[in-house]
């Protein structure tokens, strides 16, 4: 009885204080090109070590067995390997382009200052990279060339 | 705000107010298994900081809320917290700056431990400034006088000489809150200030404490820190800076 009680108004008194918890853990830093274009870096950086793991293995084993190498090579004339490639060309371009900027920024005064514009001009070039090969690719995947 | 009184009288005319929503993250660890969201509606003026706000909360409507502030002007650097997702000093932050049709989120800095709301534990920051020698390390001068400096050589360091270890940069750092390790930002740009200090002979041990892999080859400038820094130091350049005198073997 005193017990209920006792936590009836306890549980009155908090009930218009506590809202319900958005996110305990607290909110996403909102950072800006240096940060996002960091997180890009990892991301395509760890795929990337992943596909050449991958590649390794699979040119290795044409000193095992020629047929089995060349199994493995035709089963990456599929549509679905296509688009994979499109994905890879995308992630090494951008980690090829964000590496050169972080490279002026470690050894050039000029690139701390003007990295976000860098950032803005390797989207861009990457941009017209994958505008290039994009199309290319995609004829060559579905129109059976 | 006790001297609005005196500013009044000049202008009489009524000076609009508006109703901002600040919700903060609150932590008693005497209550809380985690930290919760609490909202809180507040009149403010356009001229008011977010630290107004957090005084009118404490004072008129939740004295239990906890934070730190000291001088209340920028020069000390008590109250360095995450407010709408980004570090920054609460005085020096003007409400009709932020997005005001939004509720204005208000945390403790990350990657340091939570103590009570607002308060964070500053003992693993302080302990990494305190690692690099910030202090004047130089023998007694030849004739005893005083140690010369240029006007050129004073400027060498002039960036770095502005921190006020309100830990808003290392507290921005992805790599501090996943490393609690790493000498952190405000540690580098303090050895900075002494490392390219004409008067200074310890530069070499400096470098040597940064040559680490939790020293400033740690550092993946994303540039929140310089973005963070409420005193405009334009930190990790001078992180760089560090990096560049470590390779060439001198400052």
């Amino acid at each position: 009885m005193t017990a209920e009680s006792v936590s009836t108004v306890s549980a009155e008194r908090r009930t218009p204080k506590i809202v319900t918890p958005r996110r305990p853990a607290g909110t996403v830093y909102r950072g800006r090109e240096g940060m996002w274009s960091w997180v890009l870096h990892r991301i395509t950086g760890v795929a990337i070590y992943f596909f050449l793991l991958v590649h390794i293995l699979d040119t290795s084993l044409v000193r095992v067995s020629p047929e089995a190498y060349n199994a493995v090579i035709n089963s990456y004339k599929t549509p679905i390997m296509g688009l994979g490639e499109i994905a890879l060309v995308a992630a090494i371009g951008l980690h090829a382009l964000n590496g050169l900027r972080i490279i002026a920024i470690d050894f050039t005064g000029f690139g701390t200052r003007h990295q976000k514009a860098m950032f803005w001009v390797a989207i861009g070039l990457w941009v017209v990279l994958l505008a290039g090969f994009v199309p290319r690719q995609l004829m060559h995947i579905f129109g059976g060339a | 705000m006790s001297n609005a009184v005196m500013d009044k009288p000049a202008v009489p005319e009524v000076i609009p107010s508006f109703t901002a929503t600040l919700i903060i993250r609150r932590f008693d660890p005497e209550v809380d298994d985690e930290p919760r969201w609490q909202d809180f509606d507040v009149e403010v003026y356009p001229t008011d900081r977010v630290l107004d706000a957090l005084h009118k909360i404490k004072w008129e409507q939740d004295g239990s809320l906890t934070f730190r502030r000291s001088c209340a002007h920028g020069v000390c650097g008590s109250d360095a917290m995450r407010i709408n997702g980004r570090n920054r000093l609460a005085c020096k932050t003007l409400i009709k700056d932020l997005d005001i049709s939004k509720p204005i989120y208000v945390e403790a800095i990350k990657g340091l431990p939570l103590e009570k709301d607002l308060i964070v534990d500053m003992e693993p920051f302080f302990e990494s400034y305190r690692q690099i020698n910030p202090f004047l390390m130089a023998g007694a001068t030849k004739d005893g006088k005083e140690r010369k400096q240029s006007p050129v050589e004073r400027a060498r360091f002039d960036d770095t000489t502005k921190c006020i270890l309100c830990a808003a940069c290392t507290s921005s750092c992805p790599v501090f809150w996943t490393d609690g390790q790493y000498f952190g930002p405000a540690a580098i740009v303090n050895a900075h200030r002494f490392i390219f200090d004409s008067r200074d002979e310890g530069a070499g041990v400096r470098l040597d404490i940064l040559n680490d892999k939790e020293g400033v080859w740690r550092c993946r400038t994303t540039f929140n820190c310089s973005e963070a820094c409420p005193r405009g130091i334009e930190v990790t350049k001078a992180i760089a800076e560090v990096k560049q005198a470590i390779m060439r073997g001198k400052a």
